[in-house]
């Protein structure tokens, strides 16, 4: 291992800049109901299954932010927490939970699959993030189903 | 490509505090963590190795062999021990979960037979980790 240097910056061990990916998981509530305006009762029954059904449905969605940059040499971080935390409330859980997603004007036109929850909650927070930092948001919608979006194929 | 994943767990205490600021500075940006008393974690570790399975045996790698590396690069350094005053990359950098999956990559590095190092993933809390991609 490298030795550590202790100069005007504070400790620091790498002699080059190192990137790292910080991830954090966020729970959401939201309800839905998956069903295209385009086509007949007979096609979204065949397309969405029980996923159609006309009251909707519910999910606890864990949403995962994966940010990725240069670890800050002074503070050993990529990205401080409670800033992203506050991002995170901003654009994702206060438009999303506790709300019918079907209702939102972003899904006006658009079926709120979970594909497309994950495309809105990555455009919401790519607008807030520094440019220098990557992102990338997976959404669980059960255990047995999630969605990954990511900017730069890994 | 095949992406294999091996955990491990290590418990370990820590704290956050840059040398070159005030008590007041640090305790501004790190909050709690700043304790110099330190606190605790159950870590989780993720090393994820890259490569084909071999046509013969199946295996993209010798788990036993993985298993072994990480016992050995990885736990047995920081297993029940307080990362800033018993672990020697950690004495001179800050031990927060990214310097911790940056560190561990480098210990791994070229240590494990076979396959190709292309992630650590440290989970400092559940819903807290940080990755380390090769480059």
């Amino acid at each position: 291992m490298e030795d550590g240097r202790l100069d005007q910056d504070g400790p620091h061990l790498w002699a080059t800049t190192a990137r790292a990916h910080l991830g954090r998981r966020y729970v959401l509530s939201a309800s839905h109901r998956l069903f295209s305006a385009s086509l007949s009762e007979a096609e979204n029954q065949n397309v969405y299954g029980k996923c159609a059904n006309p009251h909707g449905h519910g999910h606890n969605y864990t949403v995962e932010v994966i940010v990725g940059g240069e670890i800050d040499r002074r503070t050993g971080m990529v990205c401080d927490l409670a800033e992203l935390d506050g991002w995170v409330r901003r654009e994702v859980l206060e438009p999303f939970d506790h709300q019918n997603l079907n209702t939102l004007e972003v899904f006006r036109e658009v079926v709120p699959t979970t594909e497309n929850l994950l495309i809105e909650i990555h455009r919401g927070l790519a607008l807030v993030l520094p440019r220098a930092m990557t992102l990338a948001v997976r959404v669980e919608e059960t255990s047995n189903n999630f969605f990954e979006y990511c900017e730069d194929p890994i | 490509m095949i992406l294999l994943t091996r955990k491990a767990e290590f418990s370990a205490s820590h704290y956050y505090w840059n040398e070159a600021w005030s008590a007041e500075e640090n305790a501004r940006v790190f909050g709690k963590c700043s304790n110099r008393n330190g606190h605790g974690h159950n870590y989780t570790l993720e090393v994820t190795v890259a490569g084909e399975a071999d046509p013969v045996t199946g295996f993209v790698v010798d788990l036993k062999q993985l298993k072994d590396v990480m016992e050995k690069e990885v736990v047995a350094a920081y297993d029940h021990r307080h990362l800033n005053l018993e672990v020697p990359e950690f004495k001179t950098t800050i031990p927060t979960t990214e310097n911790i999956a940056v560190a561990i990559f480098r210990r791994l590095q070229g240590k494990i037979p076979g396959a190709r190092l292309h992630r650590v993933r440290v989970y400092e809390m559940p819903d807290l980790f940080a990755d380390c991609y090769a480059a």
